[in-house]
């Protein structure tokens, strides 16, 4: 466990944007303008391009956009988000909740206990090195193409990066904070509330962070490799029967799950980690 | 690394380091080795005693038997061949392109404004959501491999390059500046040097993600590799080979995993995280 | 009140084994502000972690009102010089003294009560919301300040709590620890390696040697109780005290010297 799979030591943040400075103050209107420009501008390009390129080659993979919002709306606003999307989502959850308890749960006890770690040390090595994707035939083998597979599939992918941020991070508590904790009196409940789980807390998002990317990974393929349902199953079923517009709007839509669900990731990291971000801009400032 | 203080406080002289150390080199070996060679006896005790079916677990001296045996045939080899090729073509190509477009952009705040908006859409977009893409564009090629693994290790460089440039200390820049140095110069002895370790970190993240994705698409559109060696296995009920062949990826992720540090090692010896790690 | 009988630390690496504090035997009666002061590197950190209760020492005792001291005991505050490092960074400044209050399971009035007049003490009241980061230095080391005297302790340790502080409010605290010391009656002892500052702040000034560590000379300072940075630093006394304890760890030092050597 020497290194860790985690960037805490770099911002997790999209570094501060510098704000181009201007030689004389520019008018409130068009800085206004220039902030839509910066927002939109590039994206629109790019459709566009992307629709005249489609409009004048017309190749049949390449459907035009019109026709794949007009796809994406008949297929998501209908029961299909019920049936397809919202398991799915459920399923990712599940599994990356499960990992997550787990992984924090016995990075705690690993990172504290250094003779359990060296022991174990090796041993968690080689399992987290072995790519999650394999781990789909296995536990067909195992359980079957249940949701139970796909869950362990997650669980089993997604436990490594947390567990392994959860050590370093738990190691890493200062030897100075832990003596202070110790003389005060406080108690090994409140030491691992108070202490522990708060100054590994960077580590740990860090290792969340990169478990839910997995999460989705994982949670797609398990559905391609094997399943009747899922956003994973449907996107491939379109693919094989030449549904073209439909399975960009699958992949369009895959694309916005794992938008969203890290944009909402990105807001519980920044409640949590405040005072880290905080620190750290006084530490740099000085 | 992720709070030091700006008191330059350090152990105490005569923190019990000395002790921690002289142990942790022999201890920390065989305790380690004693945690392998548990687990080891724990895989083979589990089905041989019938707590599970051997049909969903062989023992692992069976497994490790096959594994030995498959290493002799050239068709195995072949194998790691293609997962390696597509796992080092695709990671060249990403962090060839995410380090010129990471230090253009970086360079040029005011033109990476605009593309802000689009990195934040594009970079949580899962590669997987590609493979459809790659199935009919490109059938069971390499190029579906690289597809994959370029769009989730371009994102994974080029950020850390993009942090690494932000964190330039500006009162090195201005001491730079200030002796006169051009442009270039700037770039080599101040950007370069403090976006290295970034740089590194980067790579780290994108080798072990390379290896992952380089396997997903051997595994689920079927080109030529061990994953593809994996889905047939288990397709044809091979369920020792299938549990050999997930030991073959465990063992090169591991060898990757350490090529990395070694590399990051080399590259970064007189950075201070670095040195920090070693002695922790 | 603090007891140290023939306190011996050696840190054990085998072979190479590093005798850190030699023979320590020394007494703080109840009420006394004594400060410790020997060259640096000479084990006085090694010796407050044993008295804190944070390390067991390799042979001796330390002694709290007649106790043995095995663990951190309840009546003891301790604050490092760390400041940054020990408070925690994720709670605000009310929240960093309050919690070793909640440990005890006081009344939620007398918390408040206590932080309140903590806080007053050390003159932080309008920062009580603030993070610990968001204050400067100086005012990072009150409230670690303020958090150890919240706890009312009888016996309160300090490990060089002002060498990381620029020197205007280095001198504002040591006016700030005497006060503090003169209105609560607390046993102190504090720990440097500035002669000034020991001088300045102590009733007694134990001056250690290099290590390995023995008591080198118990000094009393009879200095008046109140004292003021401009003209107790200027008394005639003052500078007698201060040469006579430089003299003593110049002593410590060379005879450190040849011992060093192979």
């Amino acid at each position: 466990m020497s290194q860790p799979t985690h960037t805490t030591e770099r911002p997790a943040v999209q570094a501060p944007a510098h704000p181009p400075k201007p030689r004389r103050p520019m008018p409130l209107a068009a800085r206004i303008l220039l902030r839509t420009a910066h927002v939109l501008l590039l994206p629109a390009v790019l459709i566009g391009l992307y629709a005249y390129s489609t409009a004048t080659s017309g190749s049949y993979y390449t459907p035009t956009p019109g026709l794949i919002a007009d796809a994406f709306a008949e297929l998501w606003f209908s029961e299909r988000l019920l049936v397809d999307v919202i398991p799915s989502l459920i399923r990712l959850l599940t599994g990356f909740t499960i990992a997550a308890v787990t992984g924090v749960c016995l990075g705690v006890v690993l990172g504290v206990s250094k003779g359990v770690r060296a022991t174990l040390e090796p041993v968690l090595e080689f399992l987290r090195a072995i790519p999650p994707p394999v781990l789909i035939p296995l536990m067909i083998l195992l359980v079957g193409i249940d949701d139970s597979m796909k869950i362990l599939v997650i669980v089993s992918g997604c436990v490594w990066p947390v567990l392994l941020n959860t050590v370093e991070g738990v190691r890493a508590v200062d030897p100075v904070l832990a003596d202070t904790a110790r003389c005060y009196g406080l108690r090994t409940t409140t030491r691992l509330r108070v202490l522990v789980l708060r100054s590994a807390s960077p580590q740990i998002m860090a290792g969340l962070r990169l478990a839910l990317a997995l999460a989705i990974i994982l949670m797609v393929i398990s559905e391609m490799f094997a399943s009747s349902s899922g956003l994973g199953f449907a996107i491939v079923q379109f693919q094989r029967t030449f549904a073209i517009p439909e399975m960009w709007a699958g992949m369009v839509l895959l694309g916005l799950v794992g938008f969203a669900l890290t944009a909402v990731f990105g807001l519980v990291e920044g409640r949590v980690l405040r005072w880290y971000r905080g620190l750290r801009a006084a530490n740099r400032g000085e | 690394m992720t709070k030091t203080d700006t008191t330059d406080a350090g152990p105490p002289p005569g923190a019990p380091a000395p002790r921690g150390r002289t142990r942790s080199g022999l201890g920390r070996a065989l305790l380690g080795a004693a945690g392998i060679a548990a687990f080891l006896t724990l895989w083979e005790a589990v089905p041989r005693l019938g707590l599970v079916s051997d049909r969903y677990l062989p023992p692992a001296t069976e497994v490790l038997g096959v594994l030995a045996q498959r290493a002799t045939t050239p068709g195995f080899w072949a194998a790691v061949g293609d997962t390696l090729h597509g796992w080092a073509l695709g990671l060249a190509i990403a962090f060839a392109a995410a380090v010129v477009l990471g230090f253009t952009l970086g360079a040029l705040p005011r033109v990476r404004a605009f593309t802000t908006s689009t990195v934040d859409f594009l970079r949580p977009i899962p590669s997987v959501a590609l493979i459809p893409l790659a199935v009919l564009l490109y059938g069971t090629d390499i190029r579906s491999t690289l597809l994959l693994v370029v769009y989730a290790c371009f994102w994974l460089i080029y950020i850390q390059v993009l942090y690494g440039v932000a964190d330039v200390d500006p009162v090195a820049e201005q001491t730079a500046r200030s002796y006169g140095l051009g442009r270039l110069a700037r770039i080599r002895y101040v950007v370069w040097p403090t976006t290295l370790p970034y740089l590194m970190t980067g790579l780290r993240l994108a080798a072990a993600v390379a290896l992952i994705l380089s396997i997903t698409a051997q595994l689920i559109i079927g080109t030529p590799g061990i994953g593809q060696e994996i889905a047939i296995a288990q397709s044809s009920n091979a369920v020792a080979y299938v549990y050999a062949l997930i030991v073959a990826t465990g063992i090169l992720g591991v060898l990757i995993n350490m090529g990395v540090r070694v590399l990051e090692r080399r590259v970064l010896r007189w950075h201070t995280s670095v040195r920090g790690e070693a002695t922790a | 009140m603090l007891k140290v009988t023939a306190l011996q630390k050696i840190y054990n690496g085998g072979a190479s084994a590093v005798e850190a504090v030699r023979d320590l035997t020394f007494e703080l009666a109840e009420g006394e502000l004594v400060c410790l002061v020997g060259p640096s590197g000479c084990g006085k950190t090694t010796l407050l972690k044993c008295i804190a209760g944070l390390m067991p020492p390799t042979s001796g005792t330390v002694e709290l009102a007649g106790d043995s001291v095995t663990a951190p005991p309840p009546d003891m505050a301790v604050v490092f010089q760390e400041y940054g490092r020990s408070l925690f960074a994720w709670m605000s400044v009310r929240a960093n003294v309050e919690l070793p209050l909640k440990e005890k399971k006081l009344p939620k009035e007398r918390r408040r009560e206590l932080v309140a007049q903590s806080l007053e003490a050390v003159g932080l009241t309008a920062f009580a919301d603030s993070y610990p980061w968001q204050l400067s230095g100086g005012m990072q080391q009150r409230v670690a300040i303020a958090r150890a005297v919240a706890y009312e302790p009888k016996v309160l340790l300090m490990d060089e709590p002002f060498a990381a502080v620029d020197a205007q409010t280095r001198a504002d605290l040591e006016d700030l620890i005497r006060n503090i010391w003169q209105r609560l009656g607390v046993t102190v002892l504090f720990v440097t390696h500035d002669i000034d500052e020991a001088v300045y702040l102590g009733e007694r000034v134990l001056v250690l040697s290099s290590s390995p560590t023995v008591v080198q000379d118990d000094i009393t300072v009879d200095l008046p109780a109140e004292r003021d940075q401009l003209t107790t630093r200027q008394d005639e006394r003052f500078t007698e005290l201060r040469a006579r304890v430089y003299a003593q760890i110049q002593q410590a030092k060379n005879s450190a010297a040849p011992a060093a050597a192979h």
